[in-house]
């Protein structure tokens, strides 16, 4: 029966082409270092959907963003776990993703032909910093209010142009409801799209070209 | 290769990334549909005796105006809604609570003495002294509160609505 549907489908789907091509790869003898790009795959879509499910109860709104992170926190059965992955796994993920970039350094998988997995690869890494700080402002508590506040004035010693990236980030002169529209909108839609897409092109590329081996002595 | 009796090494990491997969899944998704779930499974306990004060309070024959707050929490919202009721006392000693809200669109009604009638402002609904229809738009009478007398202090039965 099982057989059957799955027969029925593979005939019309390509299931199985879809398996070998992406999953059935062949691979040179490599180690755990080589791990780190499907763990960071991982970690973005566990964000995704702890993420996702955060958004069924958060307000990003001065008035209500600190009090309904409470109510996740203490009102809702498990809150305290979905906001806790979501949280813990923002650091995992920032760390899973620079010693991904690291491996990829060190054993010199960015040469020839991989150049442009490298580039997509650098914009990941930018994004993934990104989506840490703009989430960082969202519980609206006094860490997140002032390590924006100090942040953004960071950026606006940019010379030239500082006070006008200051004031774009912020969405006016002072930190307020509009920056916090906006870091949520970048958090949950900008961000999270660009990355997708990025990664779409990335694991393009990892199939296409196949991965690196372990560099050689005389490599 | 002929195929050995025993379970393959491909197999076997097949069965344990199956294993291992579910075990995460059920971890995760367990606790995540109760966190979807929550706030349809938190019950306040709505009912409550309201205490209305002494008896003696209320004349006798007197429809008199009783007013209270209740406060509703949804999620981190604090909502303070106020009801009243008319106590009125008779010589029998029994006691009628009318909630003052108006049953056609909920408008407060006024205790009229000088026509034995409560009147709501909105639509000219009028109830007679026991809560019945006079005359106006209303739907149904005066919805009374049930009350009891506990060492001389008058409770009303508040329902949670």
């Amino acid at each position: 029966m099982f057989q059957k549907t799955f027969t029925w489908l593979d005939e019309r789907l390509g299931l199985k082409t879809i398996y070998d091509t992406v999953l059935d790869r062949k691979v040179p003898k490599v180690n755990w270092w080589f791990t780190l790009g499907s763990a960071s795959l991982f970690l973005f879509l566990l964000q995704g959907i702890t993420g996702i499910m955060l958004t069924v109860y958060y307000i990003p709104s001065p008035d209500h963003a600190y009090d309904s992170i409470q109510y996740i926190m203490t009102g809702v059965s498990y809150g305290w776990l979905i906001r806790g992955i979501h949280h813990w796994g923002s650091s995992l993920m920032v760390i899973t993703v620079f010693c991904h970039m690291l491996r990829t350094y060190f054993f010199g998988a960015y040469k020839y032909p991989r150049e442009f997995t490298w580039v997509t690869g650098v914009f990941l890494l930018l994004l993934t910093l990104g989506m840490g700080f703009t989430g960082y402002l969202l519980p609206w508590n006094q860490r997140a209010y002032w390590a924006t506040t100090v942040a953004t004035s960071i950026a606006g010693t940019v010379p030239f142009l500082g006070n006008f990236i200051n004031q774009v980030l912020r969405g006016g002169m002072d930190l307020s409801a509009v920056t916090l529209a906006r870091f949520f909108s970048v958090h949950i839609w900008w961000f999270p799209a660009m990355i997708g897409a990025l990664i779409g092109v990335h694991m393009y590329m990892v199939i296409r070209l196949g991965i690196s081996s372990v560099p050689k002595e005389d490599d | 290769m002929p195929k050995s009796p025993q379970m393959s090494r491909r197999e076997f990491v097949g069965i344990v990334t199956a294993a291992v997969g579910s075990v995460m899944g059920a971890l995760v998704g367990i606790p995540a549909i109760g966190y979807l779930i929550a706030p349809a499974l938190n019950k306040e306990a709505a009912d409550v005796w309201i205490p209305a004060g002494p008896v003696e309070n209320y004349p006798i024959g007197i429809p008199t105006l009783f007013n209270f707050n209740r406060t509703k929490v949804n999620g981190w919202e604090k909502t303070v809604n106020s009801y009243g009721a008319y106590i009125i006392r008779s010589e029998d000693g029994s006691i009628l609570a009318l909630s003052n809200k108006c049953t056609h669109l909920s408008c407060r009604v006024n205790w009229k003495p000088e026509e034995s009638a409560y009147r709501c402002p909105c639509h000219d609904a009028y109830f007679d002294i026991d809560g019945q229809i006079i005359s106006g738009p209303q739907p149904r009478p005066l919805d009374p509160y049930e009350t009891k007398v506990e060492e001389n202090i008058l409770f009303l039965h508040y329902l949670g609505s």
